[in-house]
């Protein structure tokens, strides 16, 4: 049994691997025993034939994700401080930016920005459209994450810096940013996951991502596992290495208040 | 080098910077042997008819209060009676709804712009130490010299260490303030509050969240502080330590000036009833 104490010392090596070992063929075994019960017949020969359009779709859904990503954080930075803006009616659009996104589906916010917004705007790039469709949606859901770690900040470090001579943006530069970020990176990488996932929405104004492909290869050979595992395999790629590096920019920023 | 002047008018970043370079020299060779001690002055401190609410409440009425050439002003009084929101108020930290500060004959306009650079000339250190938790102790004390008073990083760092040696703090420069003792805290607090050379020092009761040791390490700093003759102005509930310290006691008690003198008048022959008061119940044990 090892400890679950905040700064216990992590078990060996040898450990680690040990019980890493026991858990994944604790997973294998009741996966094993599903596809052995339904007796399901594999042609993955078939969808081999495909594989150039898993490959352009993961880039696709790869290009996508991280364009939304960055513009997502901005979007997201923007409203958080909005929200703390004297000016009210920018802290008013704030709010209702973000009641309205979080309150609404994104396949329904898909379709108006796509037929609708861009249209009157005279966007006719999809892949821009689903960018900051989707970076909009997100940006909502940053926004919270950011103005919950900014309020997060004591009142206390607020006055110190305030008696040290510092100025309105230096307080948010040394003081609290540094401060709220550790507050905001779990939920943060949760929501950069959640994105990435969400992307896939965007399959239904045709944009030729990930899932748009593994469903077109779905229909053309009807072997729906074989086109879906390798769907999941590559969502996995991407979202794995963000939730590992955030637990290690966690153990880089930690530290007691 | 401040008597008498409006030499602190134009204390922005800039002239400060210039300041510190003019008096290195004096400094390597002060005879205290204090780093960065640049001057020597005698504070005028002028408040006229001071009133501030909190929620209606009147916190300070009408607080007037004149002194010259006095060092250290030790404010005492029942909790409650306004002395950390007067200090707050010196601080820049507050406005007052009326009345007017004066240091050095330059009055303290309170507006955001101008309180800004008052604030960066004086050196506040709170009851609860308020160091950066996410910075170390020696990023505690750079971050104001290099992000306000213009210093570069390695000048920075040079006042700095010279300030945690004089301390005895050098072996925790790189502590995160979780890492150091409440009194090592406030001792950091207040390396940070003299190092940028302020032409008066505010403590706000910097030893009622230690206990007796660390509190005495604090005080003995302080005691220190004034031996080498820097300004300040101390809330405090350590009446022994105040009697050692003070040039002048003021007593306040809901919201005025009950009693204000010399150590010996206030607090062996007080004159009105409320310090009277105060002083049996505080120094009854």
């Amino acid at each position: 049994m090892a400890s679950n104490e905040p700064g216990a010392s992590p078990p060996s090596a040898r450990v680690q691997v040990l019980n890493w070992s026991l858990a994944f063929l604790l997973a294998a075994l009741v996966f094993y025993f599903s596809f052995h019960q339904v007796n399901y017949t594999w042609n993955w020969g078939a969808v081999y034939k495909y594989r150039q359009k898993f490959v352009q779709g993961w880039l696709a859904t790869v290009f996508i994700s991280f364009a939304s990503l960055g513009l997502s954080v901005t979007i997201g930075l923007f409203f958080a401080l909005a929200r703390r803006s004297a000016f009210l009616p920018l802290r008013y659009l704030s709010k209702l930016y973000v009641e309205l996104v979080r309150g609404t589906p994104l396949l329904v916010q898909i379709l108006i920005f796509f037929y609708v917004v861009a249209n009157a705007f005279g966007v006719s790039n999809r892949y821009l459209v689903g960018v900051l469709t989707l970076s909009f949606f997100s940006g909502a859901y940053i926004a919270e994450v950011i103005r919950a770690g900014i309020e997060s900040v004591g009142k206390s470090q607020l006055e110190s810096a305030k008696a040290i001579g510092l100025t309105r943006a230096q307080t948010y530069r040394y003081v609290v940013f540094p401060q709220a970020l550790r507050q905001t990176l779990p939920p943060l990488a949760g929501q950069f996951v959640s994105l990435i996932k969400d992307s896939s929405l965007l399959s239904v104004i045709a944009i030729s991502e990930f899932t748009l492909n593994a469903r077109d290869v779905n229909s053309y050979t009807f072997s729906t596992l074989e086109s879906y595992i390798p769907l999941a395999i590559g969502y996995l790629i991407l979202t794995l290495p963000i939730s590992l590096l955030t637990r290690h920019l966690e153990q880089r920023f930690r530290y007691e208040t | 080098m401040r008597v008498g002047g409006q030499s602190c008018s134009s204390s922005s970043s800039i002239s400060f910077r210039k300041e510190s370079k003019t008096t290195e020299d004096e400094d390597e060779h002060d005879s205290t042997g204090w780093p960065g001690w640049g001057f020597v002055s005698l504070v005028k401190l002028n408040l006229h008819k001071i009133s501030k609410y909190f929620d209606g409440h009147l916190v300070l009425d009408a607080v007037t209060l004149a002194l010259e050439k006095v060092h250290t002003l030790v404010l005492i009084g029942p909790s409650g009676g306004g002395k950390s929101t007067l200090l707050r108020i010196i601080a820049g930290l507050e406005f007052p709804e009326a009345g007017e500060v004066q240091i050095n004959d330059e009055r303290v306009i309170f507006q955001e712009e101008p309180l800004l650079r008052h604030r960066r000339t004086v050196g506040t250190v709170f009851q609860a130490f308020n160091l950066f938790p996410h910075l170390t102790a020696l990023q505690n004390i750079t971050l104001p010299l290099e992000k306000v008073h213009g210093h570069t990083p390695a000048e920075a760092e040079e006042i700095a260490r010279q300030f945690l040696t004089r301390f005895r703090l050098e072996k925790h420069a790189s502590k995160r303030p979780a890492e150091l003792s409440g009194g090592q805290r406030q001792r950091v607090a207040i390396a940070r509050a003299v190092s940028i050379k302020p032409r008066l020092l505010l403590f706000d009761e910097p030893t009622s969240a230690l206990d007796p040791e660390m509190t005495a390490e604090v005080l003995d700093l302080i005691k220190q502080l004034r031996d080498e003759g820097r300004d300040f102005i101390l809330v405090t509930h350590e009446m022994g330590f105040a009697r050692q310290i003070a040039d002048h006691v003021a007593l306040l008690a809901d919201g005025r000036i009950a009693e204000s003198g010399s150590v010996e008048a206030v607090l062996e022959h007080p004159a009105t009833a409320a310090a009277r008061d105060f002083l049996s119940r505080v120094l009854k044990y």
